[in-house]
């Protein structure tokens, strides 16, 4: 990510809406799920049809809690609210929503690298549908006709409403990262963008150096991954500056960022924004969630992430104190973020190398992790340790643990099947010797100390042994001889 | 014997009874229903639509259920008028707006679904304001229903059509909603009775939405006891309305006979100032009755309940101008295309709605704007608030409270169109009820001006409909001979 401009500060807020992974949705028995046919889960009450009344979904007031206690925030009594505004997809024309009193209130994130940024308020409500808009390039402004798709609507969402506290485009990415892990972790979210299920808006303002007034914000729409999230917040923040720079202002107003081009452009002005004529929801009565079921949630709630991080870090450390807790960070985070912390503290258990079992996890296992959370820690471990113990190569234990990842047996006997138990060290000393004979040269160069051709020497046996000795081994047998 | 003709003026315990021990057909009884309202309901317009076909099959089966031994239940084809805000699955359901045009509900009220288990049979759909709103039915979309008692005159509203149909005695029970007296007051011009129950104690699911924080479903019938048989088949707990008061049973018929010895009666005076002559004796007297027969009767001042109307008119608007937005011509009833979504929708209600919904659509809107919220909505809760509270206090001294229901008679069709003032003015006393979401009903007491039927209204605090049944019930008794539906059941055969 570029640096901004220097002189100018960022200041972003985020909005997330995150889809909850109820059974049925937020105020009807409907299921809720993604990917069905165009309006089957559909009933009089997510339909909005007359005389039609919203029940709250216990499950989707029990899932705002779990999130409202991993974000820190207080859970307190709260209304719901109705936010009016007419869109063909919204099915009342008018949103269930939470507005001044919510569900849960004033927490906090802390980031991974220890930024703390502050949660004002995590509200439920429920969403719309989903309008498609057929011909004149998907908009709703030069479209043929559109098409409404109600399966969606009522679904429950908790809106998350960070504070202005996100001063660069990386924060911004490290911050919507950080809160799906939460919302995966605390079983509330499936967190996938992609599907929709994590919505990202975020407010954007620039100002000078120093000044204490925050600029004149506008919010950006539409970033549906974080790659997005970082580019659109780059590119809002670089377009504000150049106009401030050249003696413009900046207009509040809301933008829509296009993906394809780059760039964000305005979807509408302050002046066209609604009056969404916020009032009470009569069809529904005051939630006070009595202390016993807040305390339930809590006690209930799985370690969150940076608690996971924070014990796996000491983990893999115990297991070797020499190692170097920053380097490791990345991979810590990946393995939490995947849910493979379990996998890699039980092989450990077992007696496996730390720094080994956390990299085969961050790397290969990564590449799969609904199957590597199924591995059985146990045989994990005993694959660790072939390959701590030099009895297969770093190549060879990854082959080997993407075969298990695909259920293909224990790793002793992948290891026979393939092959790879023996390049051992008696058959090594012979390929060795044939190498150091057939390049005398490089031989000689590598004995006066030349560090560069002894990659070379390595690679060729490597080549004769098709990858399966083992890197480590290799480099000592031929120091050995260099010295013998 | 169960096929002879059906005997005449039976209410809907008679009817009931009958059919239950098989004395009588309910095919009889529907028959019957149905042959009045088609001789006089070229007159009168009490139905947007007569669901004769459906009636006649539901009469059937409680027919074969009788047959086989079983019992229909509590109203075993008894034919009941649905007003027409009342979802029913398969027929059509209006809410007198074209804006609904074409829409059949796909499901039932909660309140239909009950009446079809109490064995009731549904005979059609009842002509009412639009959405509701107005208090004389002459906002309908489809005409105006007219009072039996006098066809120049209004049957009050928004419930008319279901009143008009008790007091016109094509049924012996009809369903209304009551929002700030739309039942109530068209039983006072029509000499029935009118119920609105205690807000949560009836389920509205099924019923379209006016204002959500005041509606509430209740009976016409033509006598006390009916109206009781009614609201305890319709009353109770209901999951699928939030706002429905848990584990609340109805039970007010068994309480008609205890009497009111000793139970503490206060009569609203500052609703007395407003109230026509006639009116104002007609409350006396029913207080006097009272006194008779063992209840103490004090006079009450609550100057409170008078700030009702404006704060009504603040609170119905602003929820209503909600409710009614899903009538945007996306998904359901009345489309007028136009160039683009905005456009269709603003076509569609501009040519759906009548001038009265447009107009609380419009006020609502402004009164929850931004910037007046708090001087309009906010202010009106407080008031609404100050409203009940003064009830509340009122009921440490007394048991009940009466006052009428409406300050005059049913005034003549056309009078108070061009007034919008006027018509609201004719819920002034009906509307507190609402605001503090207690129970309160109208009982057919005597006759006024044009020899047009007054109502008296009783009070009860909240959930305590069978102390204002009792009431109720005592007053009838006392009640000037012809002052109830003058045509009672059968009119057509009966003198």
């Amino acid at each position: 990510m570029t640096l901004l401009t220097p002189g100018w500060e960022l200041t972003v807020g985020l909005e997330v809406h995150c889809e909850l992974q109820t059974e049925t949705k937020l105020f009807c028995s409907c299921a809720n799920a993604f990917g069905e046919e165009p309006n089957t889960n559909v009933c009089p009450v997510c339909l909005g049809l007359p005389g039609s009344l919203p029940v709250l979904n216990r499950l989707a007031v029990e899932y705002a809690m779990r999130i409202g206690i991993a974000l820190n925030c207080r859970v307190e009594p709260s209304i719901f609210h109705r936010k009016n505004y007419f869109y063909p997809d919204m099915p009342k024309d008018y949103q269930v929503s939470q507005y001044d009193s919510p569900i849960n209130v004033d927490g906090f994130i802390e980031l991974p690298a220890g930024t703390r940024v502050g949660i004002e308020r995590a509200h439920l409500e429920e969403d719309t549908g989903k309008t498609s808009h057929m011909g004149g390039g998907g908009r709703i402004h030069d479209a043929d006709y559109s098409l409404v798709d109600y399966n969606r609507a009522g679904v429950p969402l908790v809106e998350i409403v960070s504070r202005p506290d996100i001063s660069s485009p990386d924060d911004a990415r490290a911050y919507v990262s950080e809160l799906r892990s939460i919302l995966v972790a605390s079983g509330a979210s499936d967190g996938r963008m992609e599907e929709g299920s994590l919505r990202v808006d975020a407010n954007v303002s620039v100002r000078r150096s120093g000044m204490v007034e925050l600029g004149t914000r506008c919010e950006v729409k539409n970033m549906n991954s974080l790659r997005s999230l970082g580019r659109a917040i780059e590119y809002e923040a670089l377009r504000q500056i150049g106009l401030l720079e050249s003696g413009g202002r900046v207009v509040q107003e809301t933008r829509h960022w296009n993906e394809n081009e780059g760039r964000t452009s305005s979807l509408r002005s302050k002046e066209e924004a609604y009056d969404y004529r916020y009032f009470p929801e009569p069809d529904l009565v005051a939630l006070s969630p009595e202390s016993e079921w807040i305390d339930a949630v809590r006690d209930a709630l799985p370690p969150m992430p940076n608690a996971r991080r924070a014990t796996l870090g000491a983990l893999v450390l115990s297991s070797d104190p020499g190692l170097d807790e920053h380097a490791l960070r990345d991979q810590i985070a990946t393995v939490v973020d995947l849910g493979l912390d379990q996998l890699v503290s039980e092989a450990i258990g077992e007696g496996a190398d730390g720094r080994l079992a956390l990299a085969r996890c961050a790397n290969e296992a990564a590449t799969r992790p609904d199957a590597a959370r199924a591995l059985d820690p146990r045989a994990f471990g005993v694959l660790i340790g072939l390959e701590a113990g030099g009895k297969i190569s770093a190549t060879q234990s990854k082959t080997v643990l993407l075969e298990m990842l695909d259920g293909s047996g224990e790793p002793l006997e992948i290891v026979k099947r393939l092959g790879f138990e023996g390049v051992d060290k008696i058959h090594l000393g012979a390929i060795i010797d044939q190498i150091i004979a057939a390049n005398p040269a490089e031989w000689q160069r590598f004995v006066e100390g030349d560090e560069k051709v002894a990659q070379f020497l390595f690679g060729q046996v490597m080549r004769e042994t098709k990858g399966n000795a083992n890197g480590k081994l290799v480099a000592e047998a031929f120091h050995a001889r260099k010295s013998g | 014997m169960s096929s002879t003709a059906m005997p005449d003026a039976m209410n809907a315990f008679e009817i009931a009874h009958a059919v239950r021990t098989g004395a009588v057909l309910a095919r009889t009884v529907v028959m019957d229903a149905l042959e009045r309202i088609a001789n006089q309901e070229q007159d009168l317009h009490c139905f947007n639509v007569v669901t004769e076909d459906v009636a006649l099959a539901a009469a059937d089966a409680v027919d074969a259920t009788v047959a086989r031994g079983e019992d229909p239940g509590p109203l075993a084809g008894v034919p009941v008028a649905l007003k027409d805000n009342l979802c029913t699955r398969g027929i059509a359901t209006t809410c007198s707006s074209k804006i609904l045009e074409g829409w059949i509900p796909p499901y039932d009220a909660t309140v239909v679904d009950r009446l079809r288990r109490a064995g009731a049979i549904v005979v059609g759909k009842t002509n009412l304001d639009e959405f509701a709103m107005g208090s004389s039915t002459e906002n309908s979309a489809f005409g105006p229903s007219r009072n039996p008692w006098d066809h120049s005159r209004v049957p009050g509203g928004s419930s008319g059509g279901s009143a008009a149909a008790v007091a016109a005695g094509y049924v012996p029970l009809s369903l209304g909603s009551d929002t700030g007296g739309s039942i109530r007051q068209p039983a006072s011009f029509c000499g029935v009775v009118g119920v609105k129950p205690t807000y949560g104690l009836v389920s509205r699911y099924g019923l379209i939405a006016f204002a959500s924080s005041l509606d509430q479903i209740g009976p016409f019938a033509t006598t006390v006891a009916d109206a009781a048989l009614l609201l305890e088949s319709i009353g109770g707990h209901d999951s699928r309305d939030s706002t429905s008061l848990d584990g609340e049973s109805v039970a007010v018929v068994d309480a008609l006979e205890l009497g009111v010895v000793g139970l503490r009666v206060g009569i609203i005076r500052d609703f007395l100032v407003d109230a026509d002559d006639s009116v104002v004796s007609a409350v006396n007297a029913a207080a006097a009755a009272l006194a008779v027969v063992g209840a103490t009767v004090d006079e009450v001042a609550i100057p409170e309940l008078m700030n009702g109307l404006a704060a009504y008119y603040l609170i119905a608007p602003a929820e209503a101008s909600s409710n009614l937005s899903r009538y945007d011509g996306v998904r359901y009833g009345l489309r007028v295309d136009g160039p683009d979504v905005a456009a269709m929708n603003a076509r569609t209600r501009a040519e759906g709605f009548g001038a009265e919904v447009k107009r609380r659509i419009m006020l609502g809107t402004y009164v929850l704007s931004a910037g007046y919220y708090d001087a309009y909505y906010a202010q009106a809760q407080r008031v609404r608030t100050l409203v009940a509270g003064a009830f509340n206090r009122a009921y440490e001294r007394f048991d009940v409270l009466i006052g009428p229901t409406t300050p005059s008679v049913a005034f003549a069709l056309g009078q108070k169109t061009e007034d919008p003032l006027a018509m609201y003015l004719s819920d002034l006393f009906t509307i507190p009820s609402n605001l503090a979401g207690h129970p309160a009903m109208s009982v057919p007491f005597a006759l006024g001006e044009h020899g047009l039927p007054i109502g008296v209204q009783v009070f009860a605090p909240a959930l305590k409909e069978s102390v204002m049944f009792r009431v109720a019930h005592a007053i009838e008794a006392a009640q000037q001979t012809g002052c109830r539906a003058p045509v009672g059941l059968s009119r057509s055969t009966r003198s």
